[in-house]
């Protein structure tokens, strides 16, 4: 993201150096307020991770290890991390309770209006929290941080089929992946094909919805499909498909929040490792090592929990537009 | 066949889309919450001038076009080729009535002009921003009348026509933008 929001000097000026630095500070403050009335506790974990991710959309930054040579138990590269995530979920299996973190990540994306290799992420994890009662937290969080008029109709809660249906008058549950490569050839002008049924609705998703969403109120959009799970649980929605209980949050067309309830299953979390690792290869991506530590405190017990990550350089770019 | 991968992607590569030459213009990557990511391209097809929006799945790879921008002399016309050289090799290259286009209006011998060649054949033709031409015929200068008044058609010697002063006389060199076909003063 091309930062006005007072995290990079380069985009600042001795005429807004100040006015950006308070605003951000402000936020940051807003938020630690937040969370410590919430009773929810600051940590604070590595950036340097001994293992990638598996996640075929992300890429991480490596570094040169340069303790490689002293430890013969050092790996020759270590990986910036995509998110405190793994980190986090340590120490939610080792009794932390609710924590949260405000910390750099770093992704291998291309930049773009949207996207920086490096940004800020506020993520946080409530012991004991159904994903309805996270949407509740966000929104309040929400409340606390945005200007009022932004949040003067409150928030609207979408379903992935509730989106398709109003804004492309289809169910993406109930069509096929070939009906729906000839729906979005007849949309958007492509010429590749692919057999994954998610490609499709991500471009669909990307090209003609996203940019609709969040325009009256913030908008939650929840009920994924399974496949899109990420590491949330699966469930069944009233007519009977798998979704996956996750949300992403809306505001203004721009994607601000990503919400789980988490997978605690070790095994579960094992077979997705395999199929991120499984997409890897058939899209000649390097599959990746699966991180050992993080799999260790699955074993030891992951509580029941709900987790957000949200990107803190574009609530700043909305708070302050 | 030299193709180029998405993550190559930037304004002003040069691709083949559906058998024609284009110039990307804009390459914005879009990718949904936790998706598949897409590149969003905005070309411009070199052969008729048509932009539009087109999507690619990040990690497609897409034909290179071979196109490139070479700064030549304008010679002369035989009537259905307009000619024009290299000035380091001398090499002299034909270049259609459709590769021209409305450039052959401002063409003067011995003038730089930039030629895009695909694949070695001319594309399109630039001419210099501004070039002087003589008014090869116009309604008589009205004397005294140098600073307002009305404008007039004068042909020049390329064949446009341009709206000057009503000052203007036969025989005058006139300095004209070639980008908006616009008089700009005398030469």
């Amino acid at each position: 993201m091309i930062d006005t929001t007072g995290a990079n000097p380069a985009a600042l000026t001795a005429k807004n150096v100040k006015q950006r630095l308070g605003k951000r500070a402000k936020i940051l403050a807003a938020i630690r307020h937040y969370f410590d009335q919430q009773q929810v506790l600051e940590v604070d974990t590595p950036l340097l991770s001994d293992y990638p991710v598996t996640d075929p959309q992300l890429d991480n930054i490596k570094v040169e290890n340069p303790t490689v040579n002293y430890q013969s138990t050092s790996q020759p590269w270590l990986y910036l991390t995509t998110s405190p995530e793994y980190a986090m979920k340590q120490l939610l299996s080792l009794g932390s309770g609710s924590i949260y973190q405000i910390s750099k990540s770093f992704r291998q994306d291309a930049p773009g209006p949207k996207h920086s290799i490096e940004f800020t992420l506020l993520e946080w994890y409530r012991v004991g929290f159904k994903i309805t009662d996270l949407i509740d937290d966000v929104t309040a969080l929400l409340m606390a941080l945005m200007p009022s008029s932004l949040m003067a109709n409150g928030v609207e809660i979408l379903s992935y089929r509730e989106a398709f249906l109003r804004h492309l008058s289809i169910d993406p549950f109930s069509l096929t992946t070939k009906q729906l490569e000839d729906f979005a050839h007849q949309n958007i002008d492509c010429d590749f094909t692919d057999q994954d049924k998610d490609i499709w609705l991500d471009l669909l998703m990307s090209h003609c919805i996203e940019p609709n969403l969040g325009h009256q109120a913030p908008c939650f959009l929840i009920d994924y499909p399974a496949s899109q799970a990420a590491l949330a649980k699966i469930t069944h929605d009233e007519q009977g498909d798998l979704v996956a209980k996750r949300f992403e949050l809306y505001i203004e067309g721009i994607e601000l929040a990503n919400g789980y309830e988490e997978l605690t299953d070790h095994d579960q979390h094992i077979d997705r490792f395999e199929q991120d690792n499984q997409r890897r290869y058939e899209l000649d991506l390097p599959t990746q090592a699966v991180d050992q530590h993080f799999l260790k405190a699955l074993k030891s017990g992951l509580p029941e929990c709900a987790g957000v990550a949200l990107g803190v350089d574009r609530l700043l770019l909305l708070a302050v537009s | 066949m030299a193709t180029y991968s998405t993550n190559e992607f930037k304004n002003g590569l040069k691709l083949i889309i559906d058998g024609d030459p284009c110039n990307i213009v804009e390459n914005e990557v879009v990718k949904p919450g936790k998706g598949q990511a897409f590149n969003r391209v905005r070309l411009k097809n070199l052969k008729t001038g048509r932009a539009w929006e087109k999507t690619f799945k990040s990690g497609e790879s897409v034909e290179a076009a071979d196109v490139m921008d070479t700064d030549m002399e304008y010679l002369y016309c035989d009537g259905e080729f307009w000619y024009f050289m290299d000035p380091i090799s001398y090499e002299q290259i034909p270049a259609s009535l459709e590769a021209v286009a409305d450039a052959k209006l401002f063409l003067k011998e011995q003038d730089s002009c930039v030629v895009t060649l695909w694949n070695g054949a001319p594309l399109t033709v630039s001419p210099p921003n501004f070039v002087e031409l003589e008014v090869v015929e116009t309604d008589p200068g009205l004397k005294g009348d140098t600073a307002q008044g009305g404008t007039k058609p004068a042909t020049l010697s390329t064949g446009a026509v341009v709206r000057v002063p009503l000052f203007i006389d036969q025989g005058e060199v006139l300095k004209i933008d070639t980008r908006t076909g616009e008089y700009v003063s005398r030469a």
